[in-house]
């Protein structure tokens, strides 16, 4: 099961990511655990599957209007479909390839899947506690999914 | 506009391979090193070696975490075919058993994902220096 120092290695993660990839830190909320299904996604989905000692998946999910202005930050001029799907992907890579720091190699991860559109349903792993971390930069909310046995 | 290093006839030719477009085109933009010329982009280790074996470059920045062939794989092949190449290793993944293997099987550098503009640019002039 997830531990709370466990948890803590994301929220660190995410909070690194936005001060160095979008230059502008953002409000990382507690992570509060989800006691039922998993919760509603944005319009743009990064999934990472986990396996090795740990399985599960850790997804960073987001609105548009977020991911346009952080591909802004970026100096990218390009806001298209695919795009967002790319920076979603990458996002949620990052942010779970810099957790082997804590977790080892043996945390392993897989390639981004992107789902799309506030209906997708990511994958729930049967017997995994699923933990929300939210996410606020500048006047959008984003999260952190993490659900790991 | 190219410019070579003091006794070199031709400015440096650097692949970048990542399977994310946005970072391919971050790491090409962010070459203030003006002693570059990037030769090609791959979005995996098999256009890697397809475009390694066409255009001969000098540098590799190489992502680890890729489909149809990773980036380890990919640095043990490209290590074969030219001994001499520099890799830079630029990945999200930021345990101490990954960046052994990695410069175990070739790679002379390791930056971690994300990254400053800066540290890109101090990683690839190290890169350079050493050859």
């Amino acid at each position: 099961m997830l531990q709370e120092q466990e948890l803590k290695t994301f929220v660190e993660g995410t909070t690194n990511y936005f001060e160095v990839a979008a230059q502008q830190p953002a409000s990382v909320g507690s992570p509060y655990l989800v006691t039922e299904g998993l919760p509603a996604v944005h319009e743009y989905t990064g999934v990472i599957t986990v396996s090795g000692r740990r399985e599960g998946v850790v997804y960073f999910t987001a609105p548009k209007a977020m991911l346009t202005v952080l591909l802004m930050k970026m100096q990218e001029n390009d806001f298209s479909h695919e795009n967002m799907r790319d920076l979603v992907g990458e996002v949620a890579n990052t942010i779970s390839g810099n957790a082997r720091r804590d977790f080892g190699n043996e945390f392993v991860i897989s390639v981004p899947n992107v789902l799309t559109g506030e209906r997708s349903d990511p994958p729930l792993v049967a017997g995994a506690r699923s933990f929300v971390i939210p996410i606020n930069w500048r006047s959008h909310s984003a999260k952190l999914v993490v659900s790991l046995k | 506009m190219n410019r070579t290093a003091p006794g070199r006839r031709r400015p440096f030719r650097m692949l970048i391979v990542d399977d994310s477009n946005i970072m391919r085109r971050r790491i090409e933009r962010s070459q203030q090193l003006d002693e570059l010329e990037v030769v090609g982009s791959a979005s995996n280790g098999v256009e890697a070696l397809e475009l390694f074996r066409k255009t001969d470059p000098d540098l590799v920045t190489m992502d680890l975490t890729m489909p149809q062939m990773d980036g380890i794989e990919c640095i043990e092949q490209l290590v074969r075919l030219k001994p001499d190449v520099r890799i830079l290793v630029i990945s999200a993944l930021a345990d101490k058993a990954t960046a052994v293997d990695a410069m175990e099987k070739g790679a002379n550098g390791f930056l971690h994902k994300p990254f400053t503009d800066r540290q890109l640019n101090e990683a690839i002039a190290e890169l350079i220096g050493e050859c």
